[in-house]
């Protein structure tokens, strides 16, 4: 979102498809979640997944690798809505200030 | 029995960094939409939301082909593409039209109903957030009775348009009410309409944080509560065949419904009715549009 008014594609067509991603919207968040793996359902035993179904900004990301589930958020898009913490059934997420 | 959520697929068609609003659960419908279309679609977006959403210049922020299109035409430029389509010899690819209440419900109405009439083979989803939220939260037809909106600063004084009943009346080939805090349900009613060639027409209630005025974390449970209090219908219709949802049935009866406070209280835009006491005519009113509603909709199709 930076070039300059020569750099930009004749009548600002935009050239190159799916570029959103570029667009880091990690520095709207007020506050990033946190995960606590302990009682978390998917580390249990891969099920629930409300976080990742939930998620409006594709930010959860719930990965299973010979058995063994990890779970990460991406901060670098995650807009700090709190809808994973305030969905969850274990009360494995919680919100911190930035 | 619904989707279980391990079996949707991973594969993500609206993209990270879109200028959704945080916590907007459109993004919601739509991932979930296009999870069950697997990319093999044309999405015909009319000013409302999504096309700023999807469209920051100079990003662009869906997967899939989208053509942008004026606020009265989507339904009829659905038809376009369908015709393009089917002399390209293309009869697999969805065209699919994703338009907002004020699309629907105000502007796009006489577009909607010639699709329907031609039997255009399209889907058209109206995901509705009962106000013109891009704008700036202007009153639409959808927007339900005594809600605040900047051009309705007392509340809104009329009941909001039955809209599911005129597009029943053009008899489309499959017709569903869906909610974002049911994507399970909302992916296999899309997988369903998919079964089915001709006109099909969704209708989604999806709260608005930004215009609805209630705290973001909040979405889901607030779209579940307007399940709960009677005040949203889940309903599908294939063909003649008429099927009360799931997770409605139960509040067919009034007698189990969620009172209408918890539902109306979370948002700002009702807070006028509890300030300074609780006003009993207009809730009561409101409460007589809900039944009314469930009246109109069982008579009408059972």
């Amino acid at each position: 979102m930076s070039e300059k008014f020569n750099e930009i594609p004749m009548a600002g067509n935009i050239v190159e498809p799916g570029n959103a991603e570029k667009y880091k919207t990690g520095g709207w968040r007020a506050e990033k979640p946190i995960h606590n793996p302990e009682a978390c359902l998917w580390i249990k035993n891969g099920t629930c997944g409300r976080c990742w179904i939930f998620c409006p900004d594709m930010s959860v990301i719930l990965t299973e690798k010979n058995g063994k589930y990890s779970y990460e958020f991406n901060y670098e898009y995650c807009k700090g809505c709190g809808i994973c913490a305030a969905e969850c059934p274990t009360q494995s997420i919680h919100m911190e200030k930035e | 029995m619904m989707v279980a959520t391990k079996d949707m697929p991973l594969k993500e068609y609206v993209l990270k960094g879109n200028a959704a609003c945080a916590g907007c659960q459109d993004m919601v419908a739509l991932r979930h939409a296009h999870k069950a279309l697997e990319g093999d679609v044309i999405q015909v977006v009319p000013a409302c939301c999504t096309s700023v959403v999807q469209s920051l210049w100079p990003k662009s922020g869906l997967a899939i082909p989208v053509l942008n299109t004026a606020f009265p035409a989507a339904a009829a430029t659905a038809s376009g593409v369908r015709a393009a389509l089917k002399a390209k010899g293309n009869d697999h690819t969805m065209v699919m039209v994703w338009a907002g209440d004020g699309g629907t419900f105000d502007i796009g109405l006489q577009a909607l109903s010639g699709a329907l009439e031609r039997r255009t083979d399209f889907l058209y989803i109206c995901y509705n957030n009962q106000v013109y939220s891009n704008t700036g939260t202007q009153r639409s037809s959808a927007t339900p009775l005594h809600a605040k909106t900047t051009t309705t600063w007392f509340g809104k004084a009329e009941t909001e348009k039955m809209l599911d009943l005129i597009v029943a009346a053009h008899e489309p080939v499959y017709q569903f009410t869906a909610n974002t805090s049911y994507p399970r349900d909302f992916y296999d009613k899309i997988m369903k309409a998919k079964e089915h060639p001709g006109p099909k027409f969704g209708h989604i209630f999806l709260p608005c944080p930004q215009a609805w005025n209630y705290p973001v974390e909040k979405g889901v449970e607030i779209g579940k509560l307007a399940v709960e209090t009677g005040y949203w219908i889940q309903w599908e219709r294939i063909g003649e065949e008429f099927i009360l949802g799931r997770q409605s049935k139960r509040f067919l009866d009034p007698e189990k419904r969620k009172p209408i406070d918890e539902y109306l209280k979370m948002q700002g835009r009702f807070s006028h009715l509890y300030k300074p006491t609780r006003d009993d005519k207009k809730i009561a009113e409101i409460e007589a549009f809900i039944q009314h509603r469930w009246d109109v909709v069982m008579r009408t199709f059972t």
